[in-house]
């Protein structure tokens, strides 16, 4: 008897698994997207009540790391695509490639944010640090918004990177032609990546040009 | 290069144009039509990201209707939020003229 794969095991054929794992994965992605929907919920409602002051608040931020880590966390999103099709075109190498750079480009971020940090503790912008400055009390409240909400999705780049380089190292990930871990993976980047899409102009390009 | 690599650079290099276009329009006297630009550039990149990097251009209806739910009760929560913060002086408006 010719030896089963586990999936072959569990569905009568690879394309029902295809569809089981997708299908399940979006319906974690959706419940991601609720978590963030909050987040951009509460921007919105920041916005709204006090339009000035927000617009006046998000001129301090820092425009071009934000933009840095925009173009870095698209770029990576390419790569990951780029692992998905190799890995499904029989060449694992080029996938772990692929794989090991959007993990560098994820540190990079993560490096870019760290001293975006750094930046705002020396203005004093930092809610509850001993130095904290701010001008106006809707000032410090965009702080909190800003650090609760890069923080969040600095949790969600860590976790991706950590999977993204357990894809790489497992090489039997990167040869299994249905791409099934390493598809789910890619899908859990983009969507960290369609965050900080939307983040971008909700933080950074608010404030740009004031 | 096969033909699906060369789409997915396609959409990875439209990503970066759409990048340099929104940070430009940021900077420009547009007033009160700055959000709507910047956040309808945000939803065509991820409509991008979505399409090719996500494949949905390849899946079949359930997992699309899957994903377009998450949005479209998105949707209805910021709408809804929207209204409330959008209504709340007018009964005391009215009432009070």
């Amino acid at each position: 008897m010719p030896e089963q794969s586990r999936a072959e095991i569990q569905f009568h054929h690879i394309g029902r698994q295809r569809e089981a794992e997708r299908l399940g994965m979006l319906v974690f992605l959706a419940s991601e997207i609720m978590l963030f929907g909050g987040v951009f919920l509460a921007a919105l409602a920041l916005r709204m009540l006090h339009p000035q002051e927000y617009v006046a608040a998000a001129s301090h931020m820092k425009l071009w790391h934000g933009t840095a880590n925009t173009a870095i966390l698209l770029t990576s999103s390419l790569l990951v695509a780029l692992a998905v099709e190799w890995t499904r075109g029989g060449r694992p190498k080029w996938a772990a490639r692929c794989l090991w750079a959007a993990v560098a480009l994820g540190l990079t971020f993560l490096g870019v944010k760290a001293h975006e940090y750094y930046l705002d503790y020396r203005e004093g912008k930092l809610p509850g640090a001993a130095n904290a400055n701010f001008s106006t009390p809707f000032e410090q409240l965009f702080s909190n918004f800003y650090f609760s909400v890069t923080g969040l999705h600095a949790l969600h780049v860590t976790a991706g990177i950590i999977l993204l380089a357990l894809a790489a190292l497992r090489g039997e990930a990167r040869h299994d032609r249905h791409a099934v871990f390493i598809g789910n993976v890619a899908l859990y980047w983009h969507l960290v990546d369609v965050f900080w899409i939307f983040l971008y102009p909700t933080i950074y390009l608010a404030g740009a040009g004031e | 290069m096969s033909a699906n690599v060369k789409r997915l650079v396609a959409a990875g290099l439209m990503l970066q144009i759409l990048l340099g276009l929104t940070l430009l329009v940021a900077f420009l006297p547009l007033g009160s039509l700055k959000p709507w630009i910047g956040y309808g550039i945000a939803s065509a990149k991820a409509a991008l990201v979505l399409w090719f990097f996500m494949e949905m251009r390849e899946e079949g209806g359930l997992v699309r209707l899957a994903t377009v739910a998450a949005f479209a009760w998105l949707a209805i929560m910021l709408t809804l939020g929207a209204a409330d913060y959008l209504s709340r002086g007018w009964v005391a408006a009215y009432l009070n003229p």
